[in-house]
């Protein structure tokens, strides 16, 4: 086992120093220069400009920039935003926070409604109710999360006034920021007025986070039900008398589970780039909105450190699963 | 006993529910992004000057809202010396710092604060200079580091600005963002506690309201100042509630989630127009869409194909379809809310024939190749380059000229227009100050020519520019102005497309709300009802 994770914690190390180089190059390889962008149509001295460039650091040759980038790292140091002035790493962490509350509200949903969608589908094969769940989550799959998130907001904010339109919480309820997660703050601060706003708040952009996930989980859960619903020891389950609920929700549905956990596993990438979009639309402070934001301003440590934060917590989670995988199925861990 | 104890709490809850209005009045703008910080020096960008120098600070002179004239601010008057390069400003008595958690202010705004806030800025020696990685690119962009001799105190209520030479704008350019009063105090007080940076990270201002928290990318929140010299604010809170999209604030001003936003989609405005709960305001922006030459490169260096250019094209057609009609004519290259606009000026018709004639004059009657640089970015003169671009490329193509539009990412394209590749290129302008030297001067004068789009330096015109500048007399001025804008035609270095027209979406119950000319959105006054 202890080899196991060496071995898997050894690969880290180079996909680590891939997304430094690959973000590091991406950004500079966008034309733009993010000095220029700062004056705009406004013209800029000479002098000033160069001044500027010094002081960021951007006047030493490509390669002495990344070997100096690399170094900070090394100190744990993330860089300095060229706009707002503060450290990377206190505005990922002010920030972050807000992403996986909505994340995981996100995956929460898809999973609550994905799966027993997918139990069902499966058990009542080719009935109405499966053709509609295949149909919804092929269209699930397949929405453009921009414009379903702009029609979610058209329909239950503006014309049903069901939910509020966008932000995290209703501007009349304040609550201190302790750990980030309005709702966690909410209920500690016994703020059960702020704590409903903000999960009014919650409910919209969840759900056209959540979409795609529902949609990938709902249909994973129906063809891993199926194949294991024609295994033999369903068949011998079934022979034995055993009542239908007790073959489908233990027999098959643990047996079934596992390829949809990892798919499941596996939706963590997909949330945290679907978030730069529901995030975008949804006014919702994460990671998503301000890494788009400094993408524009060409803000190269925000883009540089942020990717690389964010591509280190999918690192973490992916390990984690392998690991947990190997943990439950020997076969993995043995490497055969 | 208990009984006592819950008559007592009711009296104070009598009390307090008297003394105190029973609702505090919230106003909720819903601005368009982020601030980059809250030192308005720093930056150049309007969403920060809205969330930073318009809400916390004041400055020696101000705009008055709603138009381009200079009031007091800070500075209760002025006097300026025979030759123009000594401002003498007297200080306004009694005017309150915001306090904190870590500072109260132990005196009130004097000479100090105004030695402190523009040293700050012109000295790279100053202490607090490179604090906050400090770098001042609006204070550098108006050359007030070659402008500024000395700046002293002859008392604590009187400050003696002086130049190195006559500068006509100067009242005008104290009143911009750039130019906010910080506390000196506050400054010295962090510097001992060893965090000189709280001085922007936790602003300290003079101005109506002041900041209670920010939560990066959500909101912003503000109460009204009680001792602002200028009186309370009539809003006891003011929150932005920060939301980039132009779809969701529209939809977030319907269900009443915000009052005020800024920026809507012209697709929207005719759903705004309709809604009986919005109030749709409109003004003509303090800006100007162009086309320029470049005079540098032929066949743009003769003043006939420039004119021949400006006869060719079809300028009502643009408006029509690319501004959607929230578009004003432009002939001259200020907008006419800016004084010194010289209506008299008479624009080229659309002759396409007459272009033709001049081109054959000039020795193209067979026409010529040319390019026509697009912006990639809508920006607030110009909804939409590329379209502008394609009309005026069939225009062109009618009288001979074949043109091809080039574009290239916003900072890139910036970056090669500055270096001079273009023949020619749509560009725009929005002011700073209201001051026709901000345009005339800025856009057209020889100093900009090293980089400016149109790279146009003729001397006749600048010598009106230079003139101006010496003298403060707004006559004089207006005249040297008026004579430039008839030499800036004759020349044609542009082709002067539009003033945009800027919308706002205001709630009803938002009361004495006014567009400001220069695209800042300011809520002291405003008042909304119960």
């Amino acid at each position: 086992m202890l080899r196991f994770l060496l071995t898997r914690l050894t690969l880290i190390v180079p996909t680590f120093l891939g997304v430094t180089l690959l973000t590091f190059a991406m950004i500079r390889l966008i034309p733009g220069d993010p000095i220029l962008l700062i004056f705009g149509e406004r013209n800029v001295e000479e002098s000033v400009y160069n001044q500027m460039k010094a002081d960021l650091g951007l006047d030493k040759p490509i390669l002495v920039q990344y070997a100096y980038y690399l170094g900070d790292l090394a100190h744990g140091k993330f860089g300095t935003s060229i706009i707002t002035r503060t450290p990377v790493l206190s505005e990922f962490l002010s920030l972050f926070p807000a992403t996986v509350e909505l994340s995981l509200t996100a995956i929460t949903l898809a999973v609550l409604i994905g799966l027993p969608a997918g139990i069902i589908a499966a058990v009542r094969r080719n009935s109405v109710f499966d053709h509609t769940v295949m149909g919804a989550s092929l269209t699930g799959y397949s929405m453009p999360i921009f414009w379903w998130g702009l029609l979610l907001i058209l329909l239950f904010s503006v014309t049903l006034g069901w939910t509020p339109v966008s932000g995290r919480m209703a501007v009349k309820y304040f609550v201190e920021p302790v750990t980030g997660f309005v709702l966690l703050d909410a209920a500690m601060a016994g703020e059960w007025g702020a704590f409903r706003s903000a999960l009014q708040h919650l409910i919209l952009p969840a759900a056209a986070l959540g979409t795609i996930p529902l949609a990938v989980i709902a249909r994973m859960t129906r063809s891993s039900m199926l194949e294991v619903l024609n295994e033999d020891y369903i068949r011998t389950a079934r022979a034995k008398g055993l009542p239908p609920w007790r073959v489908v929700g233990l027999h098959a549905l643990r047996n079934a589970l596992i390829p949809v956990i990892t798919v499941i596993g596996l939706q963590v990438g997909a949330l945290l780039s679907g978030a730069i979009l529901t995030e975008t639309i949804f006014s919702w402070p994460g990671i998503g909105k301000w890494l788009i934001e400094s993408i524009r301003r060409r803000d190269y440590p925000v883009v540089q450190g942020g990717v690389l934060l964010a591509a280190s917590i999918v690192m973490l989670v992916n390990l984690t699963v392998d690991v947990m995988y190997g943990l439950i199925n020997p076969r993995i861990r043995k490497g055969r | 006993m208990k009984t006592l104890s819950g008559l007592a709490t009711l009296g104070v809850a009598v009390a307090l529910g008297i003394a105190s209005p029973a609702v505090a009045k919230t106003l909720v703008y819903c601005s368009e992004g982020s601030p980059e910080g809250f030192n308005p020096a720093f930056y150049t960008a309007g969403t920060t000057f809205d969330a930073s120098g318009r809400t916390l600070y004041n400055r020696l002179t101000e705009f008055e809202r709603g138009t381009t004239k200079v009031i007091p601010g800070l500075a209760e008057s002025w006097s300026v010396s025979e030759d123009g390069t000594v401002y003498t400003f007297k200080l306004r008595k009694g005017v309150k710092w915001h306090g904190s958690k870590t500072f109260t202010a132990k005196r009130d705004f004097n000479a100090d604060d105004v030695i402190f806030t523009f040293e700050r800025a012109w000295k790279p020696e100053h202490p607090f200079h490179k604090v906050s990685a400090g770098k001042y690119p609006y204070f550098d962009d108006m050359g007030m580091p070659k402008l500024l001799k000395s700046i002293k105190k002859t008392d604590d209520y009187t400050v003696v600005f002086e130049l190195n030479a006559p500068e006509a704008p100067f009242i005008a350019n104290m009143a911009m963002d750039f130019a906010s009063i910080q506390s000196a105090e506050y400054a010295e007080a962090m510097m001992k506690a060893g965090t000189p940076e709280k001085l922007d990270l936790e602003p300290i201002g003079t101005g109506p309201f002041y900041l209670v928290s920010y939560q990066k990318d959500a909101v912003i929140r503000y109460k009204a100042h009680p001792n602002y010299w200028g009186g309370k604010a009539k809003i006891d809170d003011l929150v932005f509630s920060i939301t980039p999209d132009a779809s969701v604030r529209w939809a977030k001003v319907k269900a009443g989630e915000c009052h005020v936003m800024p920026y809507p989609n012209p697709a929207d405005l005719e759903a705004m127009r309709k809604d009986p709960s919005i109030n749709l305001m409109s003004q003509e922006g303090l800006n100007i869409g162009y086309w320029a030459f470049n005079t540098e490169k032929k066949p743009f260096d003769d003043k006939r194909v420039r004119q021949a250019m400006n006869y060719a094209v079809n300028k009502q057609a643009i408006i029509d379809a690319v501004y959607l009609g929230a578009g004003k004519l432009a002939k001259n290259p200020i907008p006419p809310t800016i004084w010194s606009y010289n209506d008299d000026v008479k624009d080229y018709p659309y002759d396409p024939a007459k272009a033709k004639e001049l081109l054959a004059a000039a020795g193209l009657g067979s026409g010529f190749e040319t390019d026509i640089w697009a912006m990639p970015v809508q920006r607030p003169y110009n909804p939409n380059a590329k379209r502008m671009a394609e009309m005026i490329q069939a225009d062109l193509d009618k009288v001979g000229v074949k043109a091809k539009i080039v574009t290239y990412e916003w900072a890139e394209y910036l970056k090669r227009a500055r270096a001079g590749e273009q023949q020619t290129i749509l560009l725009g302008w929005t002011g700073d100050n209201g001051d026709p030297d901000n345009f005339l001067n800025v856009l057209l004068g020889c100093d900009a020519a090293k980089t400016s789009s149109s790279r146009w330096c003729f001397k006749p015109y600048d010598d009106l520019m230079q003139q101006a500048r010496k003298t403060s007399d707004v006559n004089k001025r207006t005249e040297l102005y008026k004579k430039a804008q008839v030499i800036f035609k004759e020349e044609a270095p542009w082709f002067t497309v539009a003033h945009s027209i800027q919308y706002k979406p205001v709630r009803k119950e938002v009361i004495d709300f006014k567009l400001h000319p220069f695209g800042g959105h300011l809520f002291y006054g405003v008042d909304i009802k119960e």
